[in-house]
């Protein structure tokens, strides 16, 4: 088990449909060799969560554009701790101020990743967040 | 001596194609050795061969009557109007809309002072999804992407102070577009200005949702039902108002390539050109108000090329597939707006520059009407400051360049005329292709679209990954910023608990019988194909029912949509 590939759900949740993004980050996390599970639109915090728990995933990464990510991040946290999952890497990005990005990685998300972001540099967080997380959980 | 026609679009002299071999085997035939980013340098953005230059040769299959003739003159592939911009600037829109009414009111009014033509509505996620400020899935997204309405005493506050028989508003809403139109006409009738004087566009392209935009409601079949019985509806009694805007801009926006863009919007348009005939309208008395939208994109000729072609390839199918006589009817009307998703994040500033030469595509190739983005708005709603910015880049190029004294200056250019005619032949591969699947609600179905633009937006960003494509501070020229100091535009939440306070006074006050009864009327007319909805539907907007009770009545009859996710 411990060599399987590393399991990823990418996220789009409330009712923004810009899922450019999302499509983008989640074939290159694939052709990088992990497991992407991309959950489509309109995805509620509570179905990610559940989503990632019963894919087993090592990660989440949550795309916005919409302008919902001060309300929509934290709740998706907030379901992470409830399902006794807090241990899962969560990460995101979507057209987030840079000062709305710093109060979401106090509250708890990993990274926030804006437009123009490389994707190497997505490809290599996941892998050393989550290769992380793997060691902790075995 | 054999006689040769002269000129563009003639077979060059046996002299003139050996001179060309010579200076081909001169050149470095095509190839960039100018180091990081050369792989741009022979090809477009959308990956179409490009050569170091061109010459009559490239060109020899073009007839000038045929394929060219003169500027508003069939296939007006020079454009639509013989005297272009000399006569009319197109018109400034800008695209405006956020928080409440109330909030966009005061948005509107300013602009309007600034010089600004037309009113270009942005409404938020919740309505553009049919769903009230109040509903669950509005949690987070009230007012923020653009305003929030909810009832037609929302659409009245939008439009407080502003004479809508005066100026022209564009909508840019579709699965609801039928209530947004519906709520217009009663906010205008309320204020005593008559449907018929109304002028303006509401987008209502449902296909392009399907295909890319995601904002949809209904599945295709019906709500293809809903959009002609509205184009049917607003041709026969809102004779200034253009019934649909057929849009390219999300298709681009989700990443698909310029030819992608051109021929998918012309496949929608269309298809609903087809759907319109089916319902038994004739084509000359709906085609004339049809109007479409592209994305102006930074590879200057590329776009201008597709433009022209978009022209071109619209005017013959009109004339020679669809039968069409009335010449308006052969016209592609088109506005345009800058790239968003050409915009950076990093050093933000760049991005006016960017807009100024893609608004510079959009009037080269001959647009009526151009939206310029806000340096901004990759990072937030733009401020008033770099609206103000955007707006004045039109000026700036409507009234200082003097780009605007000559008609579609770039044809009979060597390369502007065989990248337009590239441009059509890849869109009538696409549209070879549609046919195959049996339509465009079919290619829907099968995924076949959003498969392409899924292929084509991971193309385009493996190619900055690789930085085979320069983009100016993302992958090269970077530095470090700090960005804590940009003034950004913020929604509060109190946005949205105002609008469900309002929304619950509304609906305490308002004749709840009245509401019960349009209500039951719009959903037995969902039954009936033979019956129009738009009465009905401005019969519901008049009892102040909410847009999320009409779309949950019309949905218990046609069921939501769901996709099936390709990446």
């Amino acid at each position: 088990m411990a060599n399987r590939p590393l399991r990823i759900v990418i996220a789009k949740a409330g009712l923004d449909g810009h899922d450019r993004g999302a499509k983008v980050i989640a074939r290159a996390l694939r052709d990088a060799g992990m497991e992407v599970i991309y959950t489509g639109l309109f995805q509620t915090p509570e179905q990610i969560v559940q989503t990632a728990i019963q894919e087993d995933a090592d990660g989440i990464g949550l795309s916005i554009l919409s302008g919902a990510h001060m309300t929509l991040f934290p709740l998706v946290l907030e379901q992470l701790e409830a399902q006794g999952a807090g241990d899962v890497v969560f990460f995101g990005g979507g057209t987030i101020p840079p000062e709305d990005a710093d109060e979401l990685r106090k509250a708890g998300v990993k990274a926030v990743f804006t437009p123009g972001a490389p994707l190497q540099e997505i490809i290599d967080f996941v892998e050393a967040e989550c290769g992380k997380r793997r060691e902790l959980v075995g | 001596m054999i006689d040769r026609p002269s000129g563009l679009g003639a077979e060059p002299t046996p002299e003139f194609q050996e001179e060309q071999r010579r200076w081909e085997a001169a050149s470095a035939k095509g190839k960039s050795r100018r180091g990081p980013g050369s792989g741009a340098t022979d090809r477009t953005i959308s990956d179409v061969p490009l050569k170091t230059a061109y010459g009559p040769a490239d060109v020899a299959g073009l007839d000038l009557a045929r394929d060219l003739a003169w500027p508003g003159e069939f296939p007006y592939v020079r454009g639509i109007h013989a005297n272009g911009y000399r006569d009319r600037l197109w018109t400034m829109r800008q695209f405006a809309g956020f928080g409440t009414a109330k909030q966009t009111n005061e948005r509107y009014h300013f602009l309007l002072e600034q010089g600004q033509h037309g009113l270009s509505v942005a409404f938020d996620m919740p309505t553009l999804m049919g769903y009230d400020s109040d509903a669950p899935q509005a949690r987070g997204e009230v007012g923020k992407c653009g305003v929030a309405i909810d009832s037609l005493a929302d659409m009245e506050a939008l439009f407080d102070g502003i004479d809508m028989g005066d100026i022209t508003t564009s909508m840019t809403i579709n699965g609801p577009a039928a209530i947004a139109v519906a709520q217009y006409i009663a906010a205008a009738e309320k204020k005593g200005i008559p449907r018929k004087a109304l002028g303006g566009t509401i987008q209502a392209d449902i296909l392009k949702e399907y295909i890319a935009q995601k904002e949809w409601i209904f599945p295709p079949r019906p709500h293809m039902r809903v959009i002609v019985d509205m184009i049917e509806f607003c041709t026969r009694e809102m004779p200034k108002w253009n019934t649909i805007s057929i849009s390219g801009y999300h298709i681009r926006e989700a990443g698909s390539t310029a030819a992608q863009e051109l021929a998918f919007t012309l496949a929608d348009g269309f298809a609903y050109v087809e759907a319109c005939m089916a319902a038994g309208m004739d084509v000359d008395e709906f085609a004339p108000r049809l109007s479409f939208f592209f994305n102006s994109h930074i590879d200057f000729f590329e776009e201008i090329a597709k433009f022209r072609a978009a022209r071109r390839i619209y005017a013959r199918h009109m004339r020679d597939k669809y039968g069409a006589k009335d010449e308006r009817s052969w016209k592609l009307r088109f506005h345009t707006q800058t790239a968003g998703c050409s915009a950076t994040a990093q050093q933000p500033e760049n991005n006016i520059v960017r807009v100024a030469f893609e608004a510079m595509a959009a009037v080269l190739g001959g647009t009526q009407s151009l939206h310029t983005n806000s340096m901004d708005e990759v990072l937030a709603l733009p401020t008033e400051k770099s609206v103000e910015i955007a707006l004045r880049t039109q000026q700036v190029l409507a009234y200082e360049t003097n780009v605007t004294n000559v008609v579609d200056p770039l044809g009979g250019s060597y390369f502007v005329e065989a990248l337009t005619d590239e441009m059509e032949r890849q869109a009538e591969a696409y549209f070879t292709q549609i046919e195959e699947y049996g339509g465009v609600v079919e290619a829907i179905e099968a995924g076949f679209f959003q498969k392409e633009i899924a292929e084509a937006s991971y193309r385009y960003q493996r190619s900055i990954e690789s930085k085979d494509r320069v983009i100016v501070g993302v992958n090269h020229f970077q530095r470090e910023e700090d960005r804590g100091d940009l003034d950004l535009l913020k929604i509060t939440e109190e946005v949205a608990q105002g609008q469900a306070r309002s929304l619950q006074e509304l609906r305490a006050k308002r004749d709840a019988g009245k509401v019960q009864q349009t209500l039951d009327r719009l959903q037995k007319a969902c039954r009936d194909e033979g019956d129009n909805l738009m009465p009905h539907l401005i019969d519901c907007v008049n009892a102040y029912c909410s847009e999320g009770e009409i779309v949950e009545a019309m949905a218990a009859v046609y069921g939501r949509y769901t996709e099936r996710s390709v990446f």
